[in-house]
């Protein structure tokens, strides 16, 4: 078996965009075995990531500064 | 007494007076009614803002005038901008306009229509121009009142709905003068800034007059060349602003621009959950599939040989198997009955038990041989029971 494969997308989007792909190409039933296996293994980590992402989100509050060059920044917003 | 005093020649008394007021009203604001309003062919605006009590003459160049938003007649009631100067020629004085706004309902609705018209004409609310917002975004710019009620309003939608995200604000006035370029410049911050991925301009409701600024132009241009798709909000769901139009979405409200501007969380969740009953079920269609081209390899020439070399696909269904396992442990806390049946299913098909009773695998150079026609003459296999590895050589 290969080195096991950490997927680290780069957005939710992507994660998603993923997992649908994983999914279809599981679905197509002509995979090969132990690719099939490495599917399923980054099939299911990305669903946690993703579910885990959606379950524990929390909103953040931030306000845009800029200083006198015109450079911005972040800066946490109270409530 | 003053007439003994050396006399001021008219020159000198009109400069000290014209050094007094222009220094003493530099920057004002003045409400009234048009009057004797007469466009120059030089393009300048000459007109007299009047009250009951008193009358102003006006003039604003043709530089300032060639961008007024809309055509002032005799009659609209208006607050002019600007500043007072000295016609020394004349000895008069008169306001210097740099900005006209319409004052009054009926004003207001002349000078949208005419803005809108004048948009239009340039292409401004062309469909083409919209841009579509992003599916998931990660930074939502908000352009808006740092108090009140319209930012809590989004912050719970977006904390209900999908609170994955930074919102960032970047605070203006939304009503009174000045507003409008506050607005543009909080646009164009974020145009600069770059880091989001769509901008919510929001206002809530409020008297026609009070919306006004989301009806000027400098607000509408910089919509319009924002690098971000903007979403306006502006009022409520009757409310139609200028930026409504300019923008790439209007919402009726504050609050239904952020359930336009993130996805709904539950749903998503659901397709995740979907997507994760679906791999494991094609995964257990797969090695189904497998198993039973395992039994017709058994039944092939190649295997009338000692039990010891079949069946040695169990081995890859296995390692499968105990991937799935070890992976699907804890993923999920979905207990549904249809899920709870997979896995009796998966389990059903573990191939440990295949060992068991006497299945095995092949590997040659490691890599597990799942065909006859993979092994020739004298190749080494490795064959591997339930209870330890044997290397053997093919005839």
């Amino acid at each position: 078996m290969g080195a096991k494969k950490k997927e680290t997308p780069g957005t939710f989007e992507d994660a998603l965009h993923r997992l649908e792909e994983i999914v279809q190409r599981l679905e197509q039933g002509d995979v090969p075995l132990e690719q099939a296996m490495q599917l399923y293994e980054e099939g299911i980590g990305l669903s946690r990531l993703c579910a885990g992402k959606l379950k524990n989100a929390e909103l953040a509050l931030k306000r845009l500064s800029k200083d006198a060059e015109g450079n911005f920044s972040l800066t946490d917003e109270k409530e | 007494m003053q007439n003994t005093r050396q006399p001021l020649t008219v020159s000198d008394l009109t400069r000290k007076i014209k050094q007094i007021l222009e220094s003493g009203f530099p920057s004002i604001a003045v409400q009234g009614e048009i009057s004797n309003f007469k466009h120059h062919s030089s393009g300048h605006l000459y007109f007299t803002l009047k009250d009951e009590g008193a009358q102003l003459p006006c003039v604003m160049w043709r530089s300032r005038a060639s961008v007024l938003p809309f055509v002032p007649e005799d009659g609209m009631k208006v607050i002019a901008g600007g500043r007072i100067t000295v016609y020394e020629v004349r000895g008069s004085y008169q306001l210097d306009v740099q900005s006209i706004r319409p004052l009054g309902a009926g004003e207001l609705q002349a000078a949208f229509e005419q803005l809108k018209q004048k948009l239009g004409s340039e292409g401004l609310f062309d469909r083409d121009r919209k841009r579509a917002l992003p599916e998931i975004p990660r930074r939502i710019g908000v352009v808006t009142s740092p108090t009140g009620a319209v930012l809590q309003d989004m912050k719970n939608v977006f904390r209900r709905r999908f609170p994955g995200i930074e919102l960032i604000l970047n605070p203006v006035r939304v009503q009174g003068s000045g507003a409008a370029a506050e607005i543009a410049a909080a646009l164009d911050d974020f145009s600069r800034f770059g880091e989001v991925d769509l901008v919510i301009v929001a206002r809530g409701g409020g008297s026609l007059e009070d919306l006004w600024a989301f009806n000027e132009e400098i607000v509408a241009r910089a919509i319009a060349r924002c690098r971000v798709p903007v979403v306006s909000a502006v009022g409520h769901e009757t409310d139609f602003t200028i930026a409504d139009f300019v923008a790439d979405l209007r919402a009726p409200t504050p609050s239904a621009a952020a359930e336009m501007a993130v996805p709904d969380r539950r749903e998503l969740l659901e397709n995740v959950a979907d997507s994760w009953y679906r791999i494991k079920q094609a995964v257990v269609d797969i090695v189904s599939n497998q198993k039973e081209r395992i039994h017709n390899l058994l039944n092939s020439y190649a295997f009338n040989r000692p039990v010891d070399i079949l069946r040695q696909h169990s081995q890859h269904v296995d390692e499968v198997l105990r991937a799935l396992h070890r992976v699907a442990g804890h993923a999920f806390a979905l207990t549904s009955t249809r899920q709870r049946s997979l896995d009796q299913r998966l389990m059903a098909l573990d191939p440990r038990l295949a060992l068991k009773r006497g299945y095995a695998i092949v590997r040659k150079d490691g890599s597990i041989v799942n065909s006859a026609r993979q092994l020739h003459g004298r190749d080494a296999i490795d064959v591997e029971f339930q209870d330890g590895t044997v290397r053997s050589t093919i005839d």
